[in-house]
């Protein structure tokens, strides 16, 4: 029997955050970025974007799902039945949905109603049953928490940008504020009403993909 | 007319893809083959034309508030199940289906078989349910809505998947392929759709 000072030395140490833990991290953010590389979550990252204030509590809320999820799943990992873990897995996220949309609906009910479904549709969010199935099923806690917060924060950088452009172009504001002088309206320059609807967020974001993906040099197989 | 209204108005206007971006994610990874996506399609307005309808049974008898005033609760308000619930019967709903078809329909399994995991966790089919409370529709309008927004989308992924096809001719930037050329292909396409705004009968 080994003592209790040899068991400690064998396990690794829970918190650790070393240059491989960071990049869990931070790959997410361009690199490995979960809307434009990873192709997850495109939903309520087009629907969620006319404003910058509701696309900011919509990151918010599923960076908290992710990395709650991813924690919870991954100290779940050894007990989920192989056979049944999507139904686990989807029960785990869905509870944990419920708990934002309950704290959304009693401390910001104005934003609730803007969201309205798509809150419930983080759970169906690829980027949290794909984290979870990807990631958390093979890593302990620590590691899925901070790579459920990395994904999270790297949706919710894409979400921040996509708003931030329908914002200004679409309603001339920036988080309510006017940013467009009335001199350039008295010029005659008008607001693109199209980046308010549907498909200014689909041409955008697809902008944004090509933009990003110059930078970093990834070009998808066709 | 109301119910034909409906229907023209959540397959073109309102598409749920097109106008409310619900179920991108297969729409994206599965509109690469016309074949691949017809069957998607026709399994994606099977399962919604029947989860909609049942989960708007649940809702109204079990769990809207005040829905269980015929068990003698009528102060019960259980609405914040929704979400749960709602994710429980559309699994089970597409396990239970993809059973049926096995058993009755081995041909029809065999084309759709391997796409309905796939539904359970596709955005449009909760997205459906969710919205179908949200506008407090009736039981006939929730199913009038839940089937023709499944037609809806199946449209839409099957003109996707026929514009990429002839699209690989295309020289297409290599920062743009994939995933670029598609988002910006699908707001033309939105841009199309909405032109149906405003059609009445």
């Amino acid at each position: 029997m080994s003592s209790p000072a040899t068991e400690v030395a064998e396990r690794p140490p829970l918190f650790v955050f070393d240059k491989k833990t960071r990049k869990i991290v931070t790959d997410p953010f361009s690199d490995n970025n979960p809307i434009t590389v990873q192709v997850l979550g495109i939903c309520s990252a087009l629907a969620v974007t006319t404003q910058v204030s509701t696309s900011l509590v919509m990151a918010a809320a599923v960076t908290t799902v992710v990395a709650g999820s991813n924690v919870a799943i991954s100290l779940l990992r050894n007990f989920i039945p192989p056979q049944i873990r999507i139904v686990v897995q989807l029960s785990v996220v869905a509870s944990l949905v419920i708990i934002v949309d309950q704290i959304l609906q009693a401390y910001m009910y104005d934003v609730s109603k803007t969201l309205s479904v798509f809150v419930g549709l983080i759970i169906t969010n690829c980027i949290v049953m794909g984290r979870a199935e990807a990631f958390a099923m093979a890593n302990p806690p620590w590691q899925s928490f901070l790579d459920g917060l990395g994904n999270g924060l790297g949706y919710g950088i894409i979400l921040f940008t996509v708003s931030v452009f329908r914002e200004i172009l679409g309603s001339g504001k920036l988080l309510g504020f006017t940013v467009i002088p009335q001199a350039a309206y008295d010029m005659g320059y008008a607001n693109m009403g199209l980046m308010v609807l549907a498909p200014g967020a689909f041409i955008l974001l697809g902008l944004l993909i090509w933009a990003q993906r110059t930078y970093t040099g990834y070009v998808e197989e066709v | 007319m109301q119910y034909l209204s409906l229907a023209i108005e959540s397959i073109f206007v309102g598409n749920i893809l097109l106008a409310y971006f619900l179920g991108m994610c297969s729409f994206l990874a599965c509109s690469k083959k016309v074949e691949t996506a017809v069957g998607l399609g026709v399994a994606v307005v099977f399962v919604l034309s029947i989860t909609t309808p049942v989960n708007w049974l649940i809702h109204a008898f079990l769990l809207k508030d005040g829905a269980l005033a015929w068990a003698g609760m009528p102060d019960a308000d259980l609405s914040f199940l929704n979400f749960i619930t709602f994710i429980a019967v559309i699994a089970a709903m597409v396990q239970l289906v993809e059973m049926i078809i096995d058993r009755f329909s081995p041909a029809l399994y065999n084309q759709l078989g391997i796409f309905l995991p796939l539904i359970a966790v596709n955005c449009a089919i909760l997205g459906a349910s969710l919205f179908m409370v949200e506008r407090e529709y009736g039981f006939a309008q929730a199913c009038v809505y839940g089937t023709s927004s499944g037609m809806g989308w199946a449209l839409a992924i099957i003109s996707m998947a026929a514009i990429r096809y002839k699209m690989r001719y295309s020289h297409v930037p290599a920062g743009l392929q994939g995933l670029g050329i598609t988002m910006l292909t699908t707001g033309l396409m939105a841009i199309a759709f909405m032109a149906f705004a405003g059609i009445q009968f």
